[in-house]
């Protein structure tokens, strides 16, 4: 849509006001996404952003990291190419395989699929935030006991995701990890693995 | 004085046990850096057009707007636009390249690129042999008479079609690579490859270095599966980028091009015959097959497998020329289609005879080259898995409409270990550094180079070095066929034994001992008759004075160490049982449990030898019930090329899996053998049989869809 310096269109509707018509009619069909506090989604109160970049605020592992990121830019390619945090993996890029798994206020997400600007407030923990190899987490330490890992490309996404489902299933049993890690994928075969290091995990033996 | 042979099984400290990979806990806080994660200062990202035509003629190619998007740095046509070199052959065929400060740019670069294509006719169907158009290759025709004989005097015959679906390696890691042209002239590399040693050779034009001025350093692959062993038109892109810009490239293949060009494991496809005497033994097997991976066709199949004692056999095979990508090397090539063919049709031939399948592969054995490896497996893993409680003849199917049914596959794999060198250097503080050009693709062989190292100094795991994956280091084969372990624990054994060996001439005056009365073990050098006697080896190697010692090391495939001494082996046997429920009423297959009892010689790390089977039966179960490159014969394009619709099994689909590693006498008193190729050929075959064992009927290709399966039962008239 053509628009003035003023930020009106030359339909006479601003930009602002275009953008809480299109707000409106998404919650009356109940599109809402749950990440509707986040900046981009709030536009209608704040400043229009983009598409060149923008400077943003990251809180990765505790700490705050600033950069510029362009609207468009994905969590993951902010994490991998612009902070060079490269344990999320980039391998379907569009939320199938689960390599890109981070957690979002301790819930497991895509990053491939949340831009780097919707993650503006929330605390973001990536897979080197859970533990490092000289003082590794119980589900890290279970992977490598019961090797639940070959190639280890989808690893750190398979780690990070078995750490928030134990989280929320602290006794959970073979069926639930079968139903609940069904959102990451492994070429190499290690689902075995995975399965005993979760269940050892549930079970305080890790 | 150290020797070469390998130490009894029950003699050992480390080989044969259950040792985690010593580069787990960097995988798993996602420490290990693969080649997607370098990142250099000041890089480019490179990112490729592909066809969307899979045959055509590139008349034009305008670049000019792609150039302009902002952080572009260049755009570069790689493909001629007349003729003769202008011809686009498959989908996802790369047609232009472009590099730009950030990956959004490049990707937005490639949408303004405008191509003019030519369309032109094209066969992606490689599923009827006769609509090939004339583009099959490589049929042979032995003189038939014999065996059309043999059918028409079989007491039992059946014939039927067998197949499985051209699939492709996904892996998780795309193809490509990081480079960068250093300050001294040099190209530094970053692949995800598992040929170190030799990647550098594919890189040589395009940078204008010799080998020796190309640095390449592997640490980590992200699955290679036998689709990376050389450097692709992707690397020499990358290079070329790199040294016109004079800045370091990442090129990395989108998921959608990893799909269409990473590889192909070819279809195989085949209408057979085959026949045996009333009392079960197979006496007679025709077979006409044909099959494609794409442009180059497909590779002779090599049928009847395992039972390739039947007496009369006649196959007529064939490639047929699709308009897709060529085959590239999948795990155990051209293994599991035979395979399936070869087990399908043996175990239909069985349910015509109304014979237990376990009763008449067992008849059938001494048809085999390894009758008694088979038979000893056969046992174990039908013991296993309870095959005995559950077992029903075809004609007699469980009850109600969830039918239960097992399958049995067996293989066979050479494995033989490669070319390999390794360096081992002392050093007099007692430090080992184990060198050696081979890499990990995630089998565990940086920990399977330290266990031997370990184990023949006589020291702990974490004393070792193990220093893999640059081709600064000696020289190591590349990692397919399944040469690897036998030949890096051979060269390493023979490099450590070496090293090991000067280490003793400076001990033995010391000990007032000779050479010949020394070993290395617990962390000492001590007299073997008087272990009392003995030096810790810190202080061993403080007799060093100055200068580190070293041990070159090398296996000649086939032809063994340096001394001649033989550490490896090749020829190994495995069964498979596969336990399946199928719903008659969706078509859909569930894996119930499923069993793998696998030989492979002597084992150097029993966990992640384990792992490695049961990642095969995983990859398995997804090539038999999921995976398939879907091609649209009307377009000519890859309708799956993602991960959503190219589907592979999540950790819900697999059932119980249980694998036993044949060990003791006449397994670990043979050298080491690979491990990679054999356990992933069976699954396709038990699979198979086991939802035949369940329906009543055969469902003829693999993957076994609900589709497939509701298909099948409808034709043979089983639906509930």
């Amino acid at each position: 849509m053509p628009m003035d310096d003023a930020g009106k269109t030359r339909s006479g509707l601003s930009r602002r006001g275009f953008l809480k018509t299109v707000s409106a009619g998404a919650a009356a069909t109940g599109l809402v996404r749950e990440t509707t506090d986040t900046p981009v989604a709030s536009a209608q109160e704040k400043a229009i952003v983009g598409p060149g970049p923008v400077p943003i605020k990251l809180d990765i592992n505790g700490e705050a990291k600033s950069l510029s990121v362009e609207p468009r830019v994905t969590l993951l390619d902010a994490l991998r190419n612009q902070l060079d945090i490269t344990g999320a993996k980039k391998v379907c890029d569009r939320g199938t395989c689960g390599a890109c798994t981070v957690l979002l206020d301790g819930k497991a997400i895509y990053a491939c699929s949340m831009l780097a600007i919707e993650a503006q407030g929330h605390k973001i923990t990536t897979i080197e935030g859970l533990g490092s190899p000289e003082k590794m987490s119980d589900v890290q330490s279970a992977f490598v006991k019961n090797d639940a890992q070959q190639c280890g490309f989808c690893t750190p996404g398979f780690v990070v995701a078995c750490t928030a489902f134990v989280k929320q299933h602290p006794n959970a049993s073979l069926d639930d990890v079968r139903d609940g890690l069904g959102g990451n994928l492994c070429r190499c075969g290690t689902y075995a693995g995975i399965t005993e290091a979760v269940l050892q995990v549930v079970k305080g033996g890790a | 004085m150290a020797k070469n042979a390998w130490p009894p099984a029950d003699k050992t400290v480390l080989m044969g046990k259950r040792i985690a990979r010593l580069d787990g806990p960097a995988k798993s806080t996602g420490r290990a850096k693969y080649a997607y994660d370098m990142n250099r200062p000041g890089m480019l990202y490179a990112r490729l057009l592909s066809s969307p035509h899979a045959a055509a003629k590139v008349t034009a190619i305008n670049l000019d707007e792609a150039k302009k998007v902002p952080g572009v740095v260049g755009a570069w046509a790689e493909i001629a636009t007349a003729e003769p070199d202008n011809e686009v052959r498959y989908a996802g065929e790369i047609i232009a390249s472009v590099a730009a400060t950030s990956e959004e740019a490049a990707r937005e670069a490639l949408t303004k690129i405008q191509v003019q294509y030519q369309v032109l006719p094209h066969l992606v169907d490689d599923t009827d042999a006769t609509k090939s158009d004339g583009r099959e290759q490589g049929e042979d025709k032995p003189d038939a008479a014999a065996v059309d004989a043999a059918i028409s005097g079989a007491e039992v015959k059946v014939s039927g079609k067998y197949g499985l679906a051209c699939i492709t390696h996904a892996c998780h890691e795309s193809h490509g690579q990081v480079c960068e042209f250093g300050a001294d002239g040099n190209l530094y590399v970053w692949p995800s490859t598992q040929n170190v040693s030799a990647y550098a050779g594919g890189l040589k034009d395009a940078s204008g270095l010799a080998v020796n001025q190309i640095f390449v350093d592997c640490q980590y692959m992200g699955g290679g599966f036998g689709s990376k062993f050389d450097s692709g038109r992707w690397g020499a892109i990358s290079v070329r980028i790199s040294k016109e810009t004079g800045k370091p490239v990442k090129l990395m293949l989108e998921r959608d091009q990893e799909l269409l060009i990473g590889g192909n494991r070819p279809s195989a496809y085949a209408d057979v015959t085959v026949g045996a005497t009333k009392d079960g033994t197979i006496s007679v097997w025709s077979s006409n097959a044909w099959g494609s991976g794409g442009m180059g066709g497909a590779g002779r199949l090599g049928v009847p497998y395992v039972f390739t004692k039947i007496p009369n056999v006649r196959t007529l095979s064939k490639g047929v020329r699709t308009n897709r990508r060529g085959a590239v090397a999948w795990r155990a090539p051209g293994h599991p289609q035979a395979c399936l063919i070869t087990m399908a049709a043996i175990a239909d031939l069985a349910a015509e005879l109304k014979m237990d399948e376990l009763e008449f592969f067992l008849k059938n054995v001494a048809l085999t080259d390894r009758p008694e490896v088979y038979t000893e497996e056969l046992k174990i893993a039908a013991d296993m898995i309870g095959y005995k409680d559950k077992a029903h003849l075809r004609s007699n199917p469980t009850p109600g409409t969830l039918k239960r049914g097992l399958g049995i596959g067996i293989h066979t794999w050479g494995g033989i270990g490669n070319d390999s060198q390794t360096e081992v250097v002392i050093n007099p503080d007692g430090a080992v550094s184990v060198s050696i050009g081979t890499q990990d693709l995630g089998v565990g062989t940086r920990t399977a180079v330290a266990i031997v190292a370990a184990e023949t100094l006589g020291l702990p795991l974490d004393k070792v070095q193990a220093n893999i994956g640059k081709n600064s280091y000696p020289p190591s084969g590349a990692s397919g066929g399944s040469t690897t372990i036998g030949g890096v624990s051979a060269s390493t054994r023979d490099a450590s034994t070496i090293a090991l060996n000067a280490l003793l001439e400076k001990v033995a005056p010391v000990l007032g001992v000779t050479v010949d009365e020394l070993e290395a073990r617990d962390g000492k050098i001590q007299v073997a008759a008087t272990p009392s006697k003995s030096l810790p080896w810190a202080k061993a190697c403080s007799l060093l004075g100055q200068m580190p010692i070293s041990g070159r090391g090398e296996n000649k495939r086939g032809k063994g160490v340096s001394d001649g001494t033989i550490l490896d082996d090749q020829g190994v046997g495995g069964v498979q049982i596969a336990d399946v429920s199928v719903d008659v009423e969706t078509g859909q297959v569930f894996i119930n449990e499923f069993v793998a009892v696998q030989d492979c010689g002597r084992i150097v790390d029993l966990l992640t030898a384990e792992s490695q089977v049961y990642g095969a039966l995983i990859m398995g179960v997804t090539y038999a019930l999921y995976e398939e490159c879907i091609y649209d014969n009307i377009t000519g394009r890859m309708l799956n090329a993602d991960l959503e619709f190219y589907r592979l099994a999540t950790l819900a689909d697999v059932g119980k899996l249980k694998v036993h590693m044949m060990t003791g006498p006449g397994y670990d008193t043979r050298g080491v053998i690979g491990l990679g190729e054999p356990p992933v050929i069976a699954p396709g075959a038990a699979i198979s049989n086991a939802v035949a064992n369940a329906i009543g009927v055969r469902v003829p290709t693999l993957p076994l869809t609900p589709e497939k399966v509701l298909a099948a039962l409808e034709q043979g008239g089983k639906l509930a």
